[in-house]
C-alpha cells in the first residue's frame, strides 16, 4: 500500500485551549446521581456504620471479654437493661458485644465470597458472550446451568458437610454456588452489546478482541455487575447466617449472627432478646446492602 | 469506465443471505445481485435506493463487515472482498465508515477523547504524547469546541455526535469513507451543516465518498455520480448532471418525478410524470425477468421473462441503465 502524506497537521493546535481532564468533576457527578435517591444514602450510611463498628470493635464493644468462651451464669438470660442494652445470653454474655463482633464475620463472609467469584464468573461470561454460539460458549453456559439447577442452600450444605464446617469452607461453598449468576449476567450483557453499531465501528477501525471486550463491552456491564454485587453481599451474608444457624458456619465459641439466632430460638418467646437482636442485626446489614445496591444502579445508569 | 486511477472498483458483486426454511430447499435473500461501479479519488458516488434495495449491504461489503458471496471489490488495484478479520491492519486505515445513527455508533461509556484516540492508538498515527493535540485537531476539522473533549456522547446533540463519528473516520487519514445515510437520523436543521462539513473535508483532504442514501434530492448537490439501486441491482448510473437532466430508466423517472418542487423553473426540469405505485418486492422472491416489472408502467411481455443487461447511453459508457426499452431504442 503506497504511503500517503498525513493531511492532518497538529502543529497549529493551541494546547492552552484544551480543557483539563477533571476526575473530581466525574466523582462529584456520580455522587450527585447517587444522592438523588435518599433511601440509598441511608443504605450507604448503614453499611458504613456497620463496617466501622466491625473494624473498630475493640473500642466500641462494652464487654470485650464476652466475645469468646466466657461463662457468667449469674447473669445468664438477663433482659435488656442499661448494663446490657441487648440483654445477655444463656451463658451470661453481653449480646450487643457479640453482635458487634459477629459483624466482622458476616461482612467478611459476604464480601469475600462474592469478590472471590466475581472475576471468575465475569470472565467466563465475557468469553461465553463474545464467542456466543461456539463450543466454548455452550460449554460454559451449560455448566453454569447445571450449577444453577442445584438448590443453593443444599449445595452449600453439602460442601460444608463434606469438608469440616468452618467460616472458610462456608465462603467456599457460597462461591461455588454463586459464580453462575455472574456468568449469566455478563453473558446477557455481552450478547446484547456485541452487535451494537459502536462495536462494529471499533472493528472497522481495526480494534482487537481485547480492546473490544475490555474497553467497549465491559464498561457497559460494570453498572449491572456492581449493582448485583452489592445486592449479593446481602444475600451471601444471609446464606452465611443460614449456614451458621444450622451449625455449618463459624464455629463456637466465636460469635456468629446465625448461630446466635439459632441458640436464642430455644428461649423464645420468654427470653425473646436472645434471638431477636441478632436477627435484627442480620436484617439491618442485608437491608443496608439492598438499599445501597439500588443507589449504585441509579448512579451508573446513562441517564443524565 | 475502467480507467487505471480508480480508487475503488466493484465488479459483479453479489451477496446472498441464506434464509432458514423447513424441509424445503434453502432460500436466499439476494441483498446484492450483480453490482458494478467504480470510484475515482476525490469523487462522490451517490448510491441511492429504497429500504431493502441492498445499498447498505454494498457499504458493509466494502468496509468488510460482510464477505461477498461472489464478485470482486478492488481497492487501489488490490482485492479486498474479505471479512475485517482477514484484512491487514494498514488496509483498515484506508477505508472508514460513518454510520447512520451516531446515537448507536458511539459507545455511551467512552468520552469523545477516548473515542477519537482509539484509531490513533490502533494505527500508531502519532506519538502517544501528541494524542491530545491530534484529537484537538480532529475536533477543529469538524468544528467541535474543545470543551466537549472529555464529555460523554450523551452530553452532545445529534449533529455534534455525528461530527464526532466523522472525526473518528478522519483520524486514520483514510482515502475512502463510506457514508451510510449519515444525515437521515438527524434533524433537518443540522443535516445541512453535516453535508457542508463533509464537502469541505472532501476538498481539503481529497477524500473519496461512497454516499449511501435514500434522499435523492440531496445527491444533486453532493454527488459527482449517482447510482440507483433496485432489488440488489443498479437500475441506472450516471454523472449527476446527466442523471437529473435526462434520466432514462422508468424507475429513475418515477423517483425523480416524485420529488416535490416549489417553483415553475424547477417544474421544467422534472422528467415526464410517472406515477409511483406499489412497494419494492421482497428480495427473497425477486420477480422473474426485470425485477422492476411489478411496478413499471411500460412493462412488456419481454420484461416478465428476460432480465435486461446494462446498456451504455453515452459514448464514454458513464451513463448506463438496465431496461429493455433502452435496448430497443439502441
Amino acid at each position: 500500500m503506497e504511503s500517503c502524506p498525513n493531511k492532518i497537521d497538529i502543529s497549529q493546535v493551541d494546547v492552552s485551549r484544551i480543557p483539563r481532564r477533571n476526575a473530581g468533576e466525574n466523582i462529584r457527578k456520580l455522587w450527585y446521581k447517587f444522592s438523588l435517591n435518599r433511601v440509598s444514602v441511608v443504605g450507604l450510611a448503614l453499611i458504613l456504620l456497620i463496617a466501622a463498628a466491625a473494624i473498630f470493635y475493640r473500642s466500641i464493644v462494652p464487654y470485650p471479654e464476652h466475645i469468646g468462651a466466657m461463662v457468667d451464669f449469674k447473669n445468664a438470660c438477663m433482659p435488656p437493661s442499661w448494663q446490657h442494652l441487648c440483654g445477655t445470653d444463656q451463658a451470661g454474655r453481653d449480646i450487643l458485644s457479640r453482635i458487634i463482633y459477629a459483624f466482622r464475620g458476616a461482612l467478611t463472609m459476604g464480601v469475600v465470597a462474592i469478590l472471590a467469584i466475581l472475576p471468575l464468573g465475569g470472565v467466563l461470561g465475557l468469553v461465553a458472550g463474545y464467542w456466543n454460539g461456539r463450543f466454548v460458549s455452550n460449554l460454559i453456559m451449560r455448566v453454569a446451568d447445571v450449577f444453577l439447577s442445584l438448590p443453593t442452600l443444599i449445595l452449600v450444605m453439602c460442601v460444608s458437610s463434606i469438608m469440616t464446617p468452618s467460616t472458610r469452607n462456608a465462603m467456599l461453598a457460597i462461591s461455588i454456588s454463586w459464580w453462575p449468576w455472574y456468568t449469566r449476567l455478563v453473558y446477557g450483557i455481552v450478547t446484547s452489546t456485541r452487535n451494537e453499531v459502536y462495536i462494529r465501528s471499533a472493528e472497522v477501525l481495526g480494534a482487537n478482541v481485547w480492546h473490544i471486550l475490555l474497553k467497549e463491552i465491559l464498561p457497559n456491564a460494570l453498572g449491572p455487575i456492581l449493582t448485583k454485587m452489592t445486592l449479593d453481599f446481602g444475600v451471601a451474608i444471609l446464606a452465611g447466617a443460614t449456614l451458621s444457624f444450622v451449625g455449618m458456619g463459624e464455629q463456637p465459641p466465636a460469635p456468629s449472627l446465625g448461630a446466635m439466632v439459632s441458640a436464642g430460638v430455644g428461649y423464645l418467646p420468654d427470653q425473646w432478646w436472645m434471638a431477636v437482636f441478632p436477627a435484627l442485626a442480620i436484617m439491618l446489614i442485608v437491608l443496608g446492602f439492598n438499599l445501597l445496591g439500588d443507589g449504585i444502579g441509579d448512579m451508573l445508569s446513562d441517564a443524565e | 469506465m475502467k480507467s487505471g486511477n480508480d480508487i475503488l472498483v466493484v465488479e459483479d458483486l453479489k451477496k446472498y443471505f441464506p434464509v432458514k426454511t423447513k424441509g424445503k430447499q434453502e432460500l436466499f435473500v439476494k441483498a446484492i445481485d450483480g453490482v458494478s461501479f467504480s470510484l475515482k479519488p476525490g469523487e462522490t458516488l451517490g448510491l441511492v435506493g429504497e429500504s431493502g434495495s441492498g445499498k447498505s449491504t454494498v457499504a458493509y461489503d466494502v468496509v468488510g463487515m460482510y464477505s461477498p458471496t461472489s464478485g470482486s471489490i478492488r481497492f487501489k488495484g488490490r482485492e479486498i472482498g474479505m471479512l475485517l478479520r482477514e484484512r491487514p491492519l494498514p488496509l483498515k486505515k484506508e477505508i472508514q465508515i460513518v454510520f447512520q445513527d451516531p446515537g448507536t455508533s458511539l459507545n455511551p461509556k467512552r468520552t469523545v477523547y477516548k473515542i477519537l484516540e482509539l484509531p490513533l492508538r490502533i494505527h500508531k498515527i502519532c506519538e502517544p504524547k501528541d494524542y491530545v493535540k491530534y484529537v484537538a485537531r480532529l475536533m477543529d476539522l469538524v468544528e467541535l469546541p474543545y470543551e466537549y473533549m472529555f464529555k460523554y456522547p450523551s452530553a452532545l446533540g445529534g449533529g455534534e455526535r455525528q461530527m464526532v463519528a466523522i472525526a473518528r473516520a478522519l483520524a486514520t487519514n483514510p482515502q475512502l469513507i463510506v457514508l451510510d445515510e449519515p444525515t437521515s437520523a438527524l434533524d433537518v436543521s443540522v443535516q445541512a451543516k453535516i453535508i457542508n462539513t463533509l464537502l469541505r473535508l472532501q476538498k481539503e483532504m481529497n477524500l473519496s465518498y461512497l454516499f449511501i442514501t435514500h434522499d435523492l434530492s440531496l445527491m444533486r448537490n453532493v454527488a459527482s455520480r449517482v447510482a440507483i439501486m433496485y432489488l440488489g441491482k443498479i437500475a441506472e448510473i450516471a454523472p449527476t448532471e446527466d442523471f437529473f437532466r435526462s434520466p432514462r430508466h422508468p424507475y429513475t423517472k418515477m423517483l425523480l418525478s416524485s420529488i416535490p418542487v416549489v417553483s415553475p423553473e424547477e417544474e421544467k426540469y422534472r422528467p415526464e410524470r410517472i406515477e409511483s405505485r406499489g412497494e419494492i418486492p421482497s428480495p427473497v422472491n425477486v420477480p422473474a425477468g426485470c425485477s422492476f416489472n411489478t411496478r413499471c408502467p411500460f412493462a412488456m411481455e419481454r420484461c416478465l421473462k428476460e432480465d435486461p443487461v446494462p446498456v451504455a447511453l453515452d459514448a464514454e459508457g458513464l451513463h448506463m441503465a438496465r431496461c429493455h426499452l433502452l435496448e430497443m431504442r439502441g
